[in-house]
């Protein structure tokens, strides 16, 4: 679908038919004391190559530090072709299109994703996906109280070890529908949400249990035992998860007897640059008997009048153009762009291409806490098994560590001291499937000489 | 068009019907005219056993191939059956509105002052009717 802009003569032409003289005469209801006319203090203009040059300047001064920060974003190599695709006119758009039938690639790209990520996930049913990781979770919430059934409680229990931007984007987004939700207390050993956290809201009624995994520490939950305790209690069992860790982790549709209810994350792990925090995309999966509560657009395959395979939007009485204000979310955008990048970087890697790459992450991180733990006064936090990331204990005030590790072109990762005061000095690290030894190397001797 | 209206039913303004049995309960399923107007239904969202109703409160939720509509509780009382072949066979209520495609059945203790007979209910279908001509069949204004 190549986006052709309107030429001189095509608005002549509507002007005419509108007979109006001036595109500016369709705006003269404005009162003329609104515009603001021209812009005061604006530099003169600068052509194409002295901006370039300008801003080559400039970002000379930021030169790109050695990245050990995780704490939600992730940096993955992304194979050129992903972004050399996404970028083609066809696909450059963030929206699922207007009469969406009528763009059969795009609508395959989204069928193609949504096949992914129910298989990544473990569940029946994937969207077209969300705005991000925290927002795809507050739906997921939304989305466990109006279905769960044998609930009529709109309190939801998370753990305190799930991402602080995460908690908070969800309560900004459900306190005015009236959820309530409870923070569960993470084991001060493990990192980890134990069942003697939720043993104190056995036999309550609440309608759903967020299980983050990886959780913010980065340490593995016992996903199983609360998944079933969450089903024990006709609560739903909502997982957080990593999308690359779902490589090589156990899906949250196998998790426990039945299986996980909903699962959601953020995508940016698949496809998506850091780029400065966003755009990203979320991700929402569910069990098939929960879809007519999910969020979201959904693409199916079909076969038209004349038995030919198609693609088309599906499900969509759920959506307020339907629905209006019962629909299932006020919001059915999805992150088109990011999906596509999401899509061609899943196609491009494959299963065993991102297993691969989920196990270097792994590996690497297993490694760098090996090396930082030697320098004198570094220990781990918490003793439990990671995926890609990991808490460490320092010896001295986290910020001016990390003030030092920049200085020395080291981005050493996320000061838990904030978030997570009873930490004292604990330092989120990570490294992805991109350092590589002597980075690793690199981060140990700035570490030891800035402590 | 006109639709199947049968006078031994209640009805509402919302197109809901209306059985009275002997026993202190009523079954409602929703009018041959509103199936009609709502086409080929491919989902219904049933009230579960046992939930508390007020009249006029939204319960079930129809779900065809061009809209999704609420389904009000005619009059107040405790939802004591389902129709559960609802579940795999929406289509029952296009096929058979009046028998096989029952919603609900209410105890009730409810009076029935509220609700239309079969004569007021055909007047709302009929005006329904030219809307419906109305809207398909715009007339021009110059």
């Amino acid at each position: 679908m190549p986006f052709i802009p309107h030429t001189p003569d095509d608005v002549r032409a509507m002007l005419a038919a509108l007979d109006a003289p001036t595109l500016a005469a369709l705006f003269d209801e404005i009162p003329p004391a609104l515009p603001i006319g021209e812009l005061p203090g604006l530099p003169e203009a600068l052509n194409e190559l002295q901006v370039s040059r300008l801003l080559e300047g400039r970002a000379a001064d930021y030169p790109r530090p050695l990245c050990f920060l995780g704490a939600g974003a992730y940096e993955h190599h992304l194979p050129a072709a992903v972004w050399d695709i996404v970028g083609r006119g066809e696909f450059y758009s963030a929206y699922t299109p207007y009469q969406p039938e009528a763009s059969q690639g795009t609508l395959q790209v989204l069928y193609e994703y949504q096949s992914m990520m129910a298989g990544l996930t473990g569940l029946a049913v994937s969207n077209a996906s969300l705005y991000d990781g925290g927002s795809a979770l507050a739906e997921a919430l939304l989305m466990a109280v109006r279905a769960n059934r044998k609930s009529k409680s709109k309190r939801v229990l998370v753990p305190h070890s799930l991402h602080p931007f995460y908690r908070r984007t969800v309560q900004a987004i459900v306190h005015n529908q009236d959820l309530e939700l409870v923070e569960l207390a993470y084991d001060p050993a493990g990192g980890h949400t134990p069942l003697a956290a939720l043993a104190p809201h056995a036999g309550q009624d609440f309608a759903a249990l967020v299980i983050p995994q990886p959780n913010f520490f980065g340490v593995l939950e016992e996903v199983d035992a609360l998944t079933d305790w969450a089903h024990q209690q006709n609560a739903l069992a909502v997982a957080v998860v990593n999308p690359t860790a779902l490589a090589i982790l156990k899906p949250p549709g196998q998790w426990g007897k039945t299986g996980a209810d909903i699962a959601c994350g953020d995508g940016q792990p698949l496809g998506a640059p850091l780029s400065s925090g966003g755009p990203y995309f979320g991700f929402l999966c569910c069990r098939q008997d929960l879809v007519r509560q999910m969020p979201g657009r959904l693409v199916g395959r079909t076969v038209d009048l004349d038995g030919k395979s198609g693609f088309t939007l599906t499900l969509q009485a759920r959506e307020q153009h339907i629905r209006r204000s019962k629909a299932t979310s006020n919001i059915c955008t999805n992150q088109g762009l990011m999906v596509t990048a999401a899509t061609l970087y899943l196609s491009l890697l494959g299963p065993h291409g991102l297993e691969q790459v989920a196990t270097a992450c792994h590996a690497n991180t297993r490694a760098l806490v090996e090396r930082l733990t030697r320098v004198t006064g570094v220990s781990r936090a918490f003793d439990r098994p990671v995926f890609h990331e990991a808490v460490l204990n320092l010896p001295c005030p986290v910020g001016e560590v990390l003030d030092g590790l920049l200085a020395r072109g080291i981005l050493g990762g996320f000061d838990l001291s904030g978030e997570y005061p009873e930490l004292g000095n604990a330092l989120l690290i990570c490294a992805t499937e991109t350092r590589e030894e002597n980075d690793l190397q690199q981060y140990a001797e700035a570490l030891a000489a800035v402590i | 068009m006109s639709s199947n209206i049968p006078s031994d039913l209640h009805y509402t303004e919302s197109h809901e019907w209306v059985r009275v049995h002997d026993d202190g309960t009523v079954t409602v399923g929703i009018t041959d005219h509103a199936q009609h107007l709502l086409g080929d239904l491919v989902f219904v969202e049933i009230p579960e056993v046992g939930r508390a109703v007020d009249a006029a409160e939204a319960c079930a939720v129809v779900e065809s191939v061009k809209a999704a509509s609420d389904i009000y509780s005619p009059l107040e009382g405790v939802i004591v059956e389902i129709n559960e072949a609802l579940a795999d066979s929406p289509e029952l209520i296009n096929e058979d509105p009046y028998g096989e495609g029952w919603i609900f059945r209410l105890k009730t203790t409810a009076a029935l002052d509220g609700l239309l007979d079969a004569v007021a209910y055909e007047a709302i279908a009929a005006a329904d009717d030219e809307d419906e001509a109305s809207l398909a069949n715009p007339k021009l204004i110059d």
